[in-house]
């Protein structure tokens, strides 16, 4: 899994941007949207999904259930 | 004792007493530095320098959001490049761009710190008066330092003349006050709603802090302890400050006053006192819990009971993050990013300061006109105060037609001279949406708490209605300066009580506009 920006939902204010430990989130078209080749659901890094835990709008940074599990690499 | 403090009463005043009563003889003229009390305040951000000490005038005194004798002649803007912020406030609702600071309802368009220097020369090639820059949002300055301060670094080289000022929440200040040195930013606001972590959880959900979302009293009491620390470390380094408060009744307009005195400790120079925005169609959190906002009365008393701590600012119109121009008039659809980036800029320093120069003329003959007005004046005897709304378009005149007026400028009328006291914007009689009746309702609501209107023109409906209303029209002043105006109107109303002609009757209280202010093609 990942973790993915509800685009209706973004207001594009770029909170999350700055506090992606994998600077995973990069603005198109003018909303934000997380790569999931780098998302690591910040584990390993921080209790809580940065980018969950800065957004200004409940439910705009939620699970993306269609990647598998991000596995640390050991 | 002060005998002055006795003219704070008028509010209750008796609507008829005897003349003996209501014309007091007070025998010396109580003006500015004369007197301790109100007296004092009214000059500090007023006209002249007062109880200042002169390095900080020598700063403030051409700067529009600082003192309110400047804001007739002097321009700001604001540059969009801040979206992110790091805290939420029951005010707020970032789906619609910041409601306090912004306008709501409408996202603010996102500059590039490049796109924000060009918009800055743009500007002030083509409004002269424009003199201070500043970086408010959306979101929070700090929270955004990269674009911030690579704004401050391109304009400081392109245009040295403009003042630098930002806008904060505080919680990320203390990191950056080394960088705020550096750039020369020598102005800095501090939005701070309270120092009591109790009524601060009532006032934001959640700061995030320290790579956390952190919620209720723990979190207030972090917001409130960096702004406190970052406002010591400013004025420590010699760099001033103001500080911004929402009043949200039965919530902190109480607390408001500890507020006052904390903030003026840590060497805070001016202090905002500004109305909650809390329309339900804003879909803040206050909007939609019913939480309401100030009336006019409400906001002076406490404006007024903090007084004597320190200067009050009266003249915020809690502008966009983006707004152009004078304050009280909205510049900013003149320049917006497709037509700046198509404009040929000539950043011409000698012609801005040649026009600068003027505007000093007009402002000293303005200032010498008060204060010889003011003489006149001197050994009148009431205990009466009156306040009286003016239509202008800056520059101290009363230079604009009642039905174009988007706003009214208000005084208090004493023996110590004319004070502004705030400002109220209007829906334009001449384009009122519902019809002109309707529209003049709004209007005549908006300035309740006034004995008379100034404008340069007025018709005879709207004057009819306003007279019917108890409200006084007044054209004779058209075009001449606001403050010396006001002394010689006040100065007739005076005799016209002593002669019995007419009875000082105390008025009413007043409705502020919700909403920020809006630009209006007029």
């Amino acid at each position: 899994m990942t973790y993915k920006i509800v685009a209706s939902q973004c207001t594009s204010c770029s909170a999350c941007e700055a506090e992606c430990p994998n600077v995973a989130i990069s603005e198109k078209n003018g909303t934000f949207v997380i790569n999931p080749k780098k998302c690591t659901e910040c584990i390993g890094y921080f209790d809580v999904p940065q980018c969950v835990a800065v957004c200004p709008v409940d439910n705009t940074c939620v699970i993306d259930n269609s990647y598998p599990r991000y596995q640390p690499s050991a | 004792m002060d005998d002055s403090r006795s003219f704070d009463t008028y509010e209750a005043e008796p609507a008829s007493p005897q003349l003996d009563d209501i014309m007091q003889k007070i025998a010396e003229h109580k003006g500015c530095g004369t007197s301790g009390g109100s007296g004092k305040a009214s000059c500090g951000s007023g006209a002249g320098s007062g109880d200042m000490p002169q390095e900080i005038w020598d700063k403030v005194k051409n700067h529009p959001c600082y003192s309110e004798e400047a804001h007739h002649h002097y321009a700001r803007m604001h540059v969009a490049v801040a979206p992110a912020c790091n805290i939420q406030c029951n005010y707020c609702n970032r789906k619609y761009d910041c409601a306090n600071e912004s306008r709501p309802g409408v996202v603010s368009e996102k500059l590039s710190p490049e796109q924000a220097a060009k918009k800055v020369l743009a500007v002030a090639s083509a409004i002269p008066q424009m003199t201070v820059l500043g970086i408010a949002g959306p979101g929070d300055p700090l929270a955004n330092p990269g674009k911030t301060f690579k704004t401050f670094e391109l304009i400081s080289e392109a245009a040295p003349d403009i003042k630098l000022c930002l806008s904060t929440n505080g919680l990320a200040l203390p990191d950056h006050v080394e960088t705020i040195k550096k750039f020369n930013v020598d102005h800095v606001t501090i939005t701070i709603n309270m120092t009591d972590p109790d009524i601060g959880a009532e006032i934001y959900p959640w700061v995030f802090w320290k790579h956390k979302r952190v919620t209720g009293k723990e979190a207030a009491k972090i917001l409130t302890d960096r702004q406190l620390q970052g406002l010591e470390m400013l004025t420590a380094n010699g760099i001033l400050c103001k500080v911004n408060s929402v009043m949200i009744p039965g919530v902190n307009d109480d607390h408001l006053v500890t507020v006052n005195r904390e903030v003026k400790s840590r060497g805070a120079f001016l202090h905002n006192i500004m109305p909650l925005i809390s329309s339900p169609e804003h879909g803040t959190v206050f909007g939609l819990n019913g939480q309401r906002g100030p009336s006019a009365q409400e906001l002076k008393a406490l404006q007024d009971s903090c007084e004597g701590e320190m200067n009050m600012m009266r003249h915020c119109r809690q502008c966009r993050a983006d707004a152009v121009g004078l304050l009280g008039e909205d510049r900013s659809a003149e320049f917006t990013t497709d037509k700046i980036m198509e404009m040929e800029v000539n950043y011409d320093l000698s012609a801005r300061q040649a026009y600068q120069e003027k505007v000093e003329e007009e402002r000293q003959a303005k200032v010498a006109a008060r204060n010889a007005e003011l003489e006149t004046l001197a050994g009148a005897n009431a205990d009466i105060k009156i306040l009286v709304a003016v239509a202008t378009k800056g520059s101290g005149r009363i230079n604009e037609h009642f039905g174009h007026a988007t706003e009214f400028q208000v005084y208090e009328l004493s023996s110590s001279g004319a004070k502004f006291v705030g400002h109220r914007r209007v829906d334009l009689y001449c384009q009122g949406g519902y019809g002109e009746d309707d529209a003049l309702e709004t209007v005549i609501r908006a300035i309740n708490d006034c004995h008379a209107v100034f404008v340069a023109k007025i018709g005879h409906c709207p004057k009819d209605d306003l007279i019917k209303a108890g409200i006084d029209p007044v054209d004779q002043y058209a075009y001449e300066f606001i403050e010396q105006s006001a002394i010689s109107y006040f100065k007739d109303y005076l005799a016209r009580v002593s002669s019995g002609e007419i009875a000082h009757v105390a008025r009413g209280d007043a409705d502020i506009r919700q909403g920020a202010f809006v630009a209006v093609d007029a």
